[in-house]
């Protein structure tokens, strides 16, 4: 289906159908594809795309700073408990299952988008949400549980640095949740407009990158600070 | 109507990170893609665990060992989840990614590695026959 879009032919029914009325190039011959100089300017779709790619990115080195102060502090316990004595690593393994089946089933609510199926979008994306929720519950419980233990945040400069990091994941995971709820309602009420599918687009790019900085988590966080 | 909707919307030779509609004749494009991806994303999160949690290997090995399997596990997220290509039409997004990690490499390696070294400097003599120790 869309390999036959890209044929000569279909490219011409195009150009009628949107003419050139900023004279950008399209219309015209030789390279019709776009954000390559050649066939003018890129379509929104992919400027919005590359746009949140580049957001993405940004949050990511906010990350990255978070990943630092941890690194930096990881030893400075102050007498108090260590990774090795906190951390439990069949539980963190089974927030990491939670998670990446999120990912994974948000990749399939992106395939029934692009085969515009109403219901199975709306389900996956409803099974995204339920792993990413039952994932939030998991962590809440463990900070629950070390803070009755005496280890908060203000226990020790290891603990404030893991609370920050763990923490601010967990918080983008919130709001992952909640941007979810909003794509289902809008995709419920508009369809599959152009506007929805961009964003639904992002989502998934936004959800996909929460399961990147989780990685990076639970293996400088939690394998590193477990099992040595 | 629906698939009316789509060729009005979508170019067919451009492809934003993340999106399903150009990738899915390539390896890591639709169903298939994301089956690959999750089977090595599994694999390599339960050689993660396993390396971390057993005696069996060297020790000091370990570190490194992590390291590198969460790299390849980005990786392969990137390539199946996000779908980032090498493409001509993912030139900007990789070069994006790429000056992402430099950032992110420069921000932690180099706090740490100026961190150790203001460690050692304000060590007090105390300190410093406790780490000869």
């Amino acid at each position: 289906m869309s390999t036959a879009t890209a044929q000569p032919g279909t490219d011409d029914t195009r150009r009628e159908r949107h003419g050139d009325p900023h004279h950008l190039g399209r219309s015209g011959k030789g390279n019709d594809a776009t954000g390559r100089g050649e066939g003018g300017p890129a379509s929104k779709r992919i400027i919005v795309g590359y746009g949140f790619w580049i957001f993405l990115l940004s949050d990511i080195i906010l990350f990255s700073g978070f990943f630092a102060a941890y690194a930096v502090l990881v030893g400075e316990t102050a007498g108090g408990p260590t990774g090795r004595e906190l951390f439990s690593l069949p539980y963190v393994g089974w927030e990491t299952v939670l998670l990446l089946a999120s990912s994974f089933t948000c990749g399939l609510a992106s395939i029934a988008t692009h085969k515009r199926r109403m219901l199975q979008t709306q389900l996956w994306l409803l099974v995204t949400g339920l792993l990413g929720f039952g994932f939030l519950v998991m962590e809440g419980l463990e900070f629950r549980h070390m803070i009755a233990e005496g280890a908060g945040p203000q226990r020790s400069a290891f603990l404030s640095a893991f609370f920050a990091l763990v923490g601010c994941h967990g918080f983008h995971v919130g709001i992952g949740l909640l941007w979810l709820g909003t794509m289902m309602a809008q995709l419920r009420v508009k369809g599959f407009r152009p506007a929805i599918l961009r964003r639904l687009l992002c989502f998934n790019l936004f959800w996909h990158a929460l399961d990147i900085i989780w990685v990076g988590l639970f293996t400088i966080v939690y394998l590193l600070g477990a099992g040595l | 109507m629906n698939d009316a909707t789509e060729q009005d919307t979508v170019d067919q030779q451009d492809s934003a990170p993340g999106e399903e509609h150009i990738n899915d004749q390539e390896p890591a494009g639709g169903l298939r893609g994301y089956l690959i991806g999750l089977f090595l994303a599994a694999l390599l999160t339960a050689a993660s665990f396993t390396v971390a949690g057993s005696d069996f290997f060297w020790k000091p090995s370990i570190p490194a060992a992590l390291i590198v399997l969460a790299v390849a596990q980005m990786g392969v997220h990137l390539v199946f989840f996000l779908h980032i290509t090498t493409g001509p039409d993912n030139t900007n997004n990789v070069l994006a990614l790429a000056f992402g990690v430099l950032i992110v490499v420069l921000v932690i390696f180099g706090s740490l590695w100026i961190m150790s070294h203001l460690n050692h400097a304000a060590m007090t003599p105390d300190d410093m026959i406790h780490t000869m120790r």
